[in-house]
């Protein structure tokens, strides 16, 4: 109740800056646009391969989105005054998620839409792609807040400088095994290139569960671990 | 839900024992031992950086002591936070606003936090919006207001909650005279029913306000009381100035033959003694050319009191 209220004035925050909300859940649907015309050049290219990665990137702005709201926030004196209201780290942590949660929905279903209108192919079971991608969702928005809550403004830039380039190394737009070598070594570890994998065989093969377990478990441990990390960075916020 | 007279404790509604903190080495509140009464009016005095913000940081929750520690309405404030922060709320030094929300918001904001109802909230922020000459621009986002009507709002944030304990630290900072007496008058309502420790550097305001001050220097307690003692305590015995003009050692020791207590000042003398007389003055000092200019009674005021205590010489 009271983190809702909390989340609630968030929500305001990012919608009284519709520039920088709408450049967030428009510039990915820009990008499939963009890159959907390259399958007559390499059939990797097409609505159904490039949904995924494309969600996955809108997913890294949000987390920049998420990780400078709360860095800036605490820089004012109004989040000293919000420590002092009865929330605990719990109630934070969903009331500065939540509000990103709400717009990866909308940017997800808006890519997704669009992606059907170009020609996505569907096979498998919407539920585990619509699993995968809610989990991916937390885990960039868990570590937005984890981001938010140790780094100040200026170190953030580079932060998700990083993690965009993972993220892309993953393969959002091309396929990774094509790259191999210690990048593929590298992103086999983080979970971004299992979500894809994932996601883009339960879409074009019609993969069930049990054939995505595997990935499925590291997605999800992912996302399990950054939000425990995430509590625990608002939990040494809330007292100096 | 918080409100008054819910609550049963039968304590003090602030008790610091040995409260203390440190930054790096240096300490900045230094063992204060302190206990303030339910309804109680407590004002905290001191220099700037004496310790008084620290203070109530950490009675709010938000720092850690490095020693001792305290409680409120019985609840400790190091192992029982959530249940601290239930009772309290806090009007910070600095204006602490959401930017990109209306006043209504704000209010509403911070009433939500601390679990007021709907019809609640907006009773009290109408009032307060009032009270606070904020009502015409209420609706407007708040980051185009003036840095006064900023200030006022974020006074408001901490009293819309109406909380058992309010701390209060430099709240009329800032504030037009009009606002600053609206915001007396408001605080004067409170008295009795909400705790109150109020920080201040307008002396006159916690001489009319405070039932107890306490003056805090270098993050020790050096002096305890109600106004009227701690005017006592500096001040000394009644005495009596006069100013006049022309006045010569001669005429001084004139005076001391009726009056033994008596010191040369700046521009006159100083007359120690309940029962000092005009018209005797006026006989002794007017054969000898000397013409009194006025007489009355000292008075001694809190800012008497605070540079006595803490000396007259900026720190840091
Ligand atoms: N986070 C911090 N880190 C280091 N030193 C600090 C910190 N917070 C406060 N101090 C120091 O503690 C001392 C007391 O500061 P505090 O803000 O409590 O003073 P104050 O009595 O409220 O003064 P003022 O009247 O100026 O508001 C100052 O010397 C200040 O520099
Ligand atoms: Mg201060």
């Amino acid at each position: 109740m009271r983190a809702r209220q909390l989340a609630i004035r968030n929500f305001k925050t990012i919608l009284r800056d519709p520039l920088s909300l709408g450049l967030t859940i428009g510039l990915p649907s820009v990008m499939l646009f963009i890159l959907q015309p390259l399958q007559d050049v390499d059939e990797f290219f097409t609505p159904t391969n490039l949904a995924p990665g494309i969600v996955l990137f809108g997913f890294v702005m949000l987390m920049f989105s998420s990780a400078m709201i709360l860095s800036r926030d605490r820089e004012t004196a109004l989040f000293p005054r919000l420590l002092t209201a009865p929330l605990t780290s719990g109630d934070f942590l969903s009331a500065y998620s939540a509000p990103y949660l709400v717009i990866a929905v909308v940017q997800a279903g808006v890519i997704f839409a669009m992606a059907a209108v170009l020609g996505l192919e569907f096979e498998g079971s919407a539920m585990l792609v619509v699993l995968i991608m809610v989990s991916m969702a937390v885990l960039y928005v868990g570590l937005g807040i984890v981001l938010g809550a140790v780094l100040g403004v200026a170190p953030i830039s580079g932060a998700y400088s990083a993690v965009l380039l993972l993220t892309i190394f993953a393969g959002t737009w091309f396929d990774l095994n094509q790259i191999g070598g210690p990048i593929q070594a590298v992103e086999d570890l983080l979970p971004f290139v299992h979500a894809l994998d994932a996601a883009r065989d339960v879409m074009t093969n019609g993969a069930g569960l049990g054939d995505i377990a595997s990935d499925l478990t590291w997605v999800l441990a992912y996302t399990v671990a950054v939000v425990v990390v995430a509590g625990a960075a608002f939990r040494r916020r809330l007292v100096e | 839900m918080v409100s008054r007279g819910e609550s049963h404790f039968g304590g003090p509604a602030v008790e610091l024992n040995g409260l203390s903190r440190s930054f790096g080495g240096s300490t900045v509140v230094d063992g204060l031992d302190l206990s303030i009464g339910p309804g109680e009016l407590f004002s905290l005095l001191g220099p700037n950086g004496a310790g008084k913000t620290t203070t109530i940081r950490m009675l709010c929750c938000l720092l850690r002591p490095t020693g001792g520690t305290a409680t409120v309405m019985g609840r400790d404030i190091i192992t029982d936070r959530l249940a601290v922060k239930r009772v309290i709320a806090v009007s910070p030094q600095e204006t602490a606003i959401a930017e990109q929300l209306n006043a209504w918001e704000n209010l509403s904001l911070m009433a939500a936090l601390h679990g007021v109802g709907k019809a609640e909230t907006r009773r009290r922020s109408g009032e307060l919006l009032d009270m606070l000459a904020l009502a015409e621009r209420a609706s407007e986002r708040v980051k185009k207001y003036s840095g006064g009507m900023k200030r006022r709002l974020s006074i408001a944030m901490a009293l819309v909650s109406e909380p058992e304990v309010l701390f209060l630290d430099e709240p009329t900072i800032g504030l037009d005279p009009q606002s600053r007496r609206g915001m007396w008058e408001h605080i004067e309502q409170l008295k009795g029913r909400t705790t109150i420790v109020l920080t201040t550097h307008y002396l006159e305001e916690a001489d009319s306000l405070a039932d107890r001050i306490g003056i805090v220097d270098q993050g020790r307690l050096i002096a305890l009381g109600s106004p009227a003692e701690l005017k006592r305590q500096v001040g000394g015995a009644q005495a009596t100035v006069v100013e006049a003009d022309n006045l010569t050692d001669d005429a001084i020791s004139a005076l001391r033959g009726v009056y033994p207590n008596i010191r040369a000042i700046d521009g006159g003398v100083e007359i120690e003694g309940d029962d000092v007389r005009l018209h005797d003055i006026e006989d002794c000092l007017r054969p000898r050319g000397v013409t009194v200019r006025a007489a009355y009674e000292k008075h001694v005021t809190l800012d008497d009191v605070f540079i006595e205590l803490t000396g007259k010489e900026l720190r840091e």
